[in-house]
C-alpha cells in the first residue's frame, strides 16, 4: 500500500500575523493544509492519506476537514505529531502498522503541509522511484551559489554549483527500509537530524534524486506567505517593518 | 485545491497561471492524452490576428483530450473512470442548468452565448480540469492515443449530422475536398455511414492522399476528370487553398446540391457566385461539435475497422512533463502530415 503522510506537527507561529501554525493559514481562501491535503487526493495511488498534527491543534484540524467535506474515514487518519519531524514521521509508521500491518514495501510519501504547489507529477514520479529504489528526494538545482561557513563569519568552502540542489519535499520511503536503517543509528545521530533523507544517507543508502519544481514553495515566512497569496490571487498581509 | 494552469501568454511562450478550484463541485478529470489542433498551432505560432491574439491570450491550449476521473462529488463518474471532455461550454442558469436545453432552436456549438475551451477560455493544458459532468462522456475499449481525437472525430460527426439533415436525398455521390486529418475523418464517417456512396477525395498531396485506401477514388486538384458530378461536397481546406477548392466544388457539384464549408480562412474568400446561384446550391458553414456529436464519435468509434483507420493517421509524441517538451510537441506537429498526440504528464 501506499500512505502519504502530511507532516503538519509544527505549533511555530512565527509569522506573527496570526496567533495559529502557519499551515493552517488562509491561502486565497482556504487553509493552507486543505490545499496540500486535497492534491494529494488526486494522486490515485495513494491509498490512505496521514496528516501529523501536534497535539494541541488536532481538534482543530478534524473540523477543518469537516468544513471542507474531507471527513473521509477510511481515507484520511489524523494522528499525533511528535517533537519533531522523524518523531512525526514514525508516529505515522506506527499507526500504519497497528492499523494495516507490517508489510516492508509499503511506501511512505511524508510531505510539508506548508508546500500546497506541489503537483501530481512530483507525487507519482516519488512513488515510482520509492518503488524501484527504496527511498527518494524531491529537489531542484540549485540557482544560487551556495557558500559554507562552520563559523558563520567566514567562508570555508564554495562547492561546485553543479552539485548542489535544494531539497524539497516529498521525501518518500519504503517503510521496512526507512525503519531498519533508524533504528542502526545511534541517538548522537539521531539528534543531528535534519530530514528524513539524511537517514538513509548516514547509512549509505541511496536516496534517487525526482525532479521538483521551483513553483513547490515552502511557506515558512511572510515574505513566502505573501509570495504564495500572489501566486493564486490572494489577499496579501501588510508587513510589519520586523518581518521583512 | 491549487491548479497548475499551463498558458500561452504570447506566440511560443508558455507560463503558468495558479487557480484554487473547488474539488466537490464538478467533475475533476487528470488529463492524459492530448492532440494538436491547427487552431492551437495557429495561436502558438501568433497566425491570427494581433487584436484576436491580444484579446485571448493569455490562455491554455489545447481542446482535444481524453482523461481519468480522479474524484466526482456530483455522482456521476467512478474515479479511475476514462473519459473525453467537451470544450463547448453552453451558457447556463443560475443553477447551473443549460440554457434552453430542451428544444434547442440553435446547436450549442453555435450559441453565441456559449464558451469554447482552448478559444477564448483556458484550453485543456492543465494538471486538472475541473469540469460539469454534462460535458463529460466516458468510454471503453479506445485506446488514449485514438480518443485523444474524439473532439477532432465529433466535428466530423457533426458534419455528418448536418449534412444528413440539410441534403438533398440523392447522396450517390460525395466530394471531400482537402488532404488533411479533417478530410480523412470525414470520408472515414462517411464511409461508416453511408456505405453505399461513391466519396472522392480531392487533394494536393499524392503522398497524403495515398492514405485515403478505404474511399472510391482520390484526385489530385489538377487532375479532375472533367466530367466528375457529385450530388454534394464538403470543403476540408481552409487557408488560400479554400479559394481553389470552393470554385471546384462549384464547378462539380449538381444542381441543389449541399455544399458544406469546414476549412478555416483568415482571409476574404472570392467565389464564383454566378455558378452558385445558377445551380441553387445550399451553403453550410460547419464548425465545432456539441454533446450528441461527441456521443455518436465514440459510438463509431467502438468498431475496430473505423478506429484502426484512425490510428493510422495519428502519430505518438514524445510524453510531455515540462515547458521544453511542449514546445517540443509543438514543433513536432509542424513536420507530422495528420495528427499529432502525445501523453500528458506534467
Amino acid at each position: 500500500m501506499v500512505f502519504g503522510a502530511i507532516l503538519a506537527g509544527g505549533s511555530g507561529t512565527r509569522m506573527h500575523i496570526s496567533n495559529m501554525p502557519k499551515q493552517f493559514l488562509p491561502l486565497d481562501n482556504k487553509p493552507i493544509i486543505i490545499h496540500t491535503l486535497e492534491k494529494m487526493l488526486m494522486c490515485s495511488k495513494i491509498d490512505v492519506i496521514y496528516i501529523g498534527v501536534n497535539p494541541a491543534w488536532l481538534g482543530y484540524m478534524s473540523d477543518l476537514l469537516e468544513r471542507y467535506d474531507l471527513d473521509i474515514d477510511d481515507k484520511i487518519i489524523l494522528v499525533q505529531g511528535g517533537k519533531n519531524r522523524n518523531d512525526t514521521i514514525f508516529n505515522i509508521i506506527n499507526d500504519i502498522e497497528k492499523n494495516f500491518g507490517e508489510d516492508e514495501d509499503n511506501i511512505i510519501v511524508t510531505h510539508d503541509a506548508v508546500r500546497p504547489f506541489v503537483t501530481l507529477r512530483i507525487l507519482n514520479e516519488n512513488i515510482e522511484n520509492a518503488i524501484t529504489y527504496g527511498a527518494c528526494d524531491t529537489v531542484i538545482p540549485a540557482v544560487d551559489t551556495i557558500v559554507m561557513s562552520k563559523d558563520a563569519e567566514q567562508i570555508d568552502n564554495i562547492p561546485d554549483r553543479a552539485m548542489m540542489y535544494q531539497g524539497q519535499t516529498p521525501q518518500t520511503f519504503k517503510i521496512g527500509l526507512l525503519k531498519s536503517l533508524y533504528k542502526q543509528l545511534k541517538p548522537s545521530e539521531k539528534n543531528i537530524l535534519t530530514d528524513a533523507c539524511k537517514i538513509c544517507v548516514m547509512k549509505g543508502a541511496p536516496v534517487k534524486l525526482v525532479r521538483g519544481n521551483s513553483s513547490n514553495i515552502k511557506i515558512t515566512t511572510i515574505s513566502d506567505y505573501n509570495i504564495a497569496q500572489v501566486i493564486v490571487g490572494g489577499k496579501i498581509v501588510e508587513l510589519e517593518e520586523n518581518d521583512k | 485545491m491549487i491548479n497548475y494552469i499551463y498558458q500561452l501568454t504570447s506566440p511560443q511562450f508558455f507560463s503558468v497561471k495558479f487557480e484554487d478550484i473547488e474539488i466537490n463541485k464538478k467533475v475533476i478529470v487528470r488529463p492524459r492524452y492530448m492532440s494538436i489542433c491547427h487552431a492551437d498551432q495557429r495561436y502558438y505560432q501568433g497566425n491570427r490576428d494581433i487584436n484576436v491574439m491580444r484579446e485571448k491570450l493569455p490562455m491554455a491550449l489545447i481542446h482535444e483530450c481524453c482523461g481519468e476521473v480522479i474524484m466526482d462529488k456530483t455522482g456521476h463518474f467512478q474515479p479511475g473512470q476514462q473519459v473525453v471532455m467537451i470544450p463547448n461550454q453552453p451558457a447556463r442558469d443560475e443553477n447551473g442548468v443549460i440554457l434552453d436545453d430542451e428544444k434547442p432552436l440553435i446547436y450549442e456549438n453555435y450559441r453565441r452565448d456559449s464558451k469554447f475551451l482552448s478559444s477564448g477560455a483556458d484550453g485543456f493544458m492543465r494538471e486538472f480540469v475541473d469540469i460539469e459532468p454534462d460535458r463529460v462522456i466516458p468510454f471503453e475499449n479506445i485506446p488514449l492515443q485514438t480518443a485523444a481525437i474524439t473532439e477532432f472525430v465529433s466535428v466530423a460527426c457533426h458534419a455528418y449530422s448536418r449534412l444528413n439533415k440539410l441534403a438533398h436525398k440523392k447522396r450517390d455521390a460525395i466530394g471531400i475536398w482537402g488532404d488533411g486529418a479533417l478530410s480523412y475523418v470525414i470520408a472515414n464517417v462517411l464511409r461508416t455511414k453511408m456505405p453505399k456512396a461513391k466519396i472522392y477525395v480531392i487533394g494536393k498531396n499524392q503522398r497524403k492522399l495515398s492514405r485515403f485506401s478505404f474511399v472510391t477514388r482520390a484526385f489530385l486538384t489538377y487532375n479532375i476528370p472533367k466530367d466528375l458530378q457529385i450530388d454534394h461536397a464538403i470543403e476540408c481546406v481552409g487557408g488560400e487553398g479554400a479559394l481553389d477548392a470552393i470554385n471546384d466544388m462549384i464547378e462539380h457539384t449538381s444542381p441543389q446540391g449541399t455544399l458544406m464549408l469546414m476549412g478555416v480562412s483568415e482571409n476574404k474568400v472570392a467565389i464564383n457566385t454566378r455558378l452558385l446561384l445558377e445551380k441553387g446550391f445550399t451553403m453550410v458553414g460547419c464548425s465545432r461539435s456539441g454533446r450528441a456529436d461527441f456521443e455518436a464519435a465514440i459510438a463509431l468509434m467502438q468498431a475496430q475497422r473505423f478506429r484502426r483507420r484512425l490510428s493510422s493517421i495519428i502519430y505518438e509524441d514524445a510524453p510531455v512533463k515540462n515547458f521544453d517538451d511542449m514546445h517540443r510537441a509543438f514543433a513536432a506537429d509542424l513536420n507530422t502530415p495528420f495528427k499529432t498526440v502525445f501523453e500528458w504528464k506534467v
